[in-house]
């Protein structure tokens, strides 16, 4: 990150998302800036999902502009979309790792599609990958039903950075971990985005996943982002619901331990 | 994107002086590969090999690894490499890819064709009796439990029996009839069709008559169900099984036959001969139907002659059939679905398991008793 203005990867503005009379995303507006780690926080059922999955491109919106790397997707033309999905990498909440396929192979998927390499270079390539994340060799060739949990999502974020993605979008990385694993996991995303250079776009409920690795957090109530910016400044929000998001029990035992 | 990513090689005594350039990336490949494969020469015979970084605009992966590979490559044939004016930002992805493919995995070697079928071969007899045995073990859970609902008959879960006779008897009733008469229509025409020939379209209501209560209506119907609600069963089995919902049952102190699977079967065993008995009916309607269009055979004609050729026999070995049918139907269902593991993947799997075992078993046991009452001449 260098000073002066900031770049704007994901710009949002006026963003309505609905499902039949219910309104999730209410005339959002949200900037990401290149190489930073955005947290984004709300209820659950409160359209976090909903907006990494609109920006992403699997809910449509009924208003409003979402703009990727500077392509907007209203306007852009079909081989314009496959190359700005091409830049990006999606680490599903459960995985979503292809259950026919080896870890191996379902890293190379992606790899495949859009580069033409010869085998050889595909698997020192796919196995680069997965010792980057922390899982090994042997590990490649076992298939998605055959791993833990916090394997799963290894190879899952294997796969989501197969292309060296410029923005990464992580639906709660860390839920279905135990502490240590989490912590590790957390720590992994960080190496990676300091050796691979992303932007991180990440829905968590994990408070201290925000504490020690986001770059501004992002709050999601009644479908607008009501406190933006660093976690010192969001923690001090007036909002009703951040205050009692940040400032509740469980979240009282991590900012206190912190502060 | 630049076509100038390509690499600088220039040679000074024993030292090899190389200057990548350009973006390094993955949309680069070929044209990189295809450069480090035409130093390679040059390389090869030289004593040192420096790689200066300056020039490098772009580098992901795939063009650090090319690079790395290049200098273990220099290193096995002990050429020292250093890389030179390395920038800061691509310093940790080198130190990452230099810590990858080190070793190299053995993938398990592929055995004999031959010992791999034989081993199959072996693999399958063994399931088939795990298989037969499971099914042994369900008859008798259920045997158990039936028993000792008998002994206590107000354990007996009547509500969740009712809703699923609701659901497998009433509910199916439309499916079963329509297709049973449709059975029962093309029977008709094609035994009038061919009978014609020898004169015999008379006989077309023996045949009809007969093999729709004695056979076609309960197998018909049987199979149908097995597709029907003993998938429904296995599926609904298995999902419970994967939201550990049986484990709580037990855990609670029921016995998850007695609370799910005796008012299943139950239902489906009082269900099966009352579906089975319209079907029949809806099938000679169809038959009768179509020797009245079809063949002009009128309706009183064929009723009569229907009355001539079946006797309350042919209508009891149909009948007698169908709770055993369904006995089979609902064991197989019941311990499939309990043999679902974790993933969604096996509950796919043992429903199909379930369709299939059961139509076979269903078929099997039609023949079974074909024999048997033709043994013991009914």
């Amino acid at each position: 990150m260098s000073g002066g203005t900031p770049e704007i990867v994901i710009r949002i503005s006026d963003l309505v998302v609905g499902f039949g009379n219910q309104l999730v995303l209410d005339h959002l507006s949200l900037e990401v800036r290149r190489g930073e780690i955005l947290g984004l926080v709300g209820a659950s059922g409160g359209g976090k999902s909903v907006l990494l999955r609109t920006i992403i491109g699997l809910v449509p919106k009924r208003q409003g502009r979402i703009e990727v790397m500077g392509v907007d997707r209203d306007t852009a033309s079909p081989e314009q979309e496959r190359a700005m999905e091409r830049r990006w990498g999606v680490l599903f909440q459960q995985g979503a790792l292809f259950s026919s396929l080896t870890i191996l192979e379902n890293i190379q998927f992606p790899m495949r599609e859009s580069l033409h390499l010869p085998k050889t270079l595909l698997d020192e390539l796919a196995n680069a990958k997965l010792e980057m994340v922390g899982l090994s060799p042997e590990d490649g060739l076992k298939f998605p039903a055959e791993l833990s949990g916090g394997m799963t999502k290894r190879a899952a974020l294997a796969r989501a950075i197969a292309l060296d993605p410029e923005i990464l979008f992580l639906d709660e990385p860390t839920s279905g971990l135990d502490p240590i694993s989490a912590g590790e996991f957390d720590a992994l995303i960080k190496t990676l985005q300091q050796t691979l250079n992303f932007t991180v776009f990440m829905v968590t409920h994990d408070l201290y996943s925000m504490q020690v690795q986001c770059d501004r957090i992002a709050a999601l109530a009644n479908g607008k982002v009501v406190a933006l910016g660093p976690i010192a400044e969001v923690i001090e929000s007036d909002h009703p619901w951040v205050k009692s998001y940040f400032q509740g029990k469980r979240a009282r035992v991590i900012t206190r331990a912190t502060h | 994107m630049s076509t100038d990513s390509t690499l600088h090689c220039t040679t000074t005594g024993e030292t090899v002086r190389l200057a990548p350039v350009g973006a390094w990336t993955a949309a680069h490949s070929e044209a990189l590969e295809q450069r480090l494969a035409a130093i390679n020469p040059q390389i090869s015979t030289a004593r040192e090999l420096a790689i200066d970084m300056a020039g490098v605009r772009e580098l992901d992966t795939l063009g650090a690894w090319l690079l790395e590979r290049l200098a273990r490559g220099c290193i096995a044939r002990k050429i020292q490499v250093q890389f030179l004016q390395l920038p800061e930002r691509y310093r940790g992805l080198f130190d990452q890819v230099g810590r990858v493919n080190r070793r190299t995995v053995q993938r398990p070697v592929s055995k004999n064709k031959l010992l791999l079928g034989l081993e199959r071969i072996g693999q399958y007899t063994i399931t088939l009796q795990v298989e037969f045995v499971t099914f042994l073990e369900m008859l008798a859970a259920l045997s158990f439990a039936l028993v000792r609902v008998l002994g206590r008959p107000r354990t007996f879960r009547i509500t969740s029996a009712a809703y699923h006779l609701y659901r497998v008897g009433w509910q199916a009733i439309p499916i079963m009839v329509l297709i049973t008469f449709l059975i029962g229509c093309i029977i008709a025409q094609q035994g009038i069709f061919h009978f014609r020939k020898f004169d015999a379209d008379a006989y077309v209501v023996d045949m009809v008559g007969i093999l729709v209560l004695r056979e076609l209506g309960v197998l018909i119907v049987s199979i149908m169900v097995a597709g029907r609600s003993g998938s429904a069963y296995t599926a609904e089995l298995g999902s419970m099984k994967m939201r550990e919902e049986i484990d709580a049952l037990r855990m609670m102190g029921f016995d998850p036959v007695e609370v799910l699977i005796l008012p299943r079967v139950v239902a489906l065993v009082i269900a099966l001969p009352i579906l089975a008995f319209f079907g029949s009916m809806a099938a000679l309607f169809g038959g009768g139907l179509v020797a009245w269009l079809y063949g002009g055979m009128s309706p009183e004609i064929f009723i009569a002659r229907l009355r001539e050729a079946v006797s309350v026999t042919h209508f009891e070995v149909g009948m007698i059939k169908a709770p055993f049918m369904a006995l089979v139907v609902g064991l197989v269902a019941c311990s499939e679905g309990l043999r679902v593991k974790g993933s969604a993947e096996s509950l796919g799997l043992q429903t199909t398991n379930s369709v299939v075992k059961s139509i076979f078993l269903v078929i099997v046991l039609d023949g079974v008793f074909a024999v048997f009452f033709a043994s013991i001449g009914m």
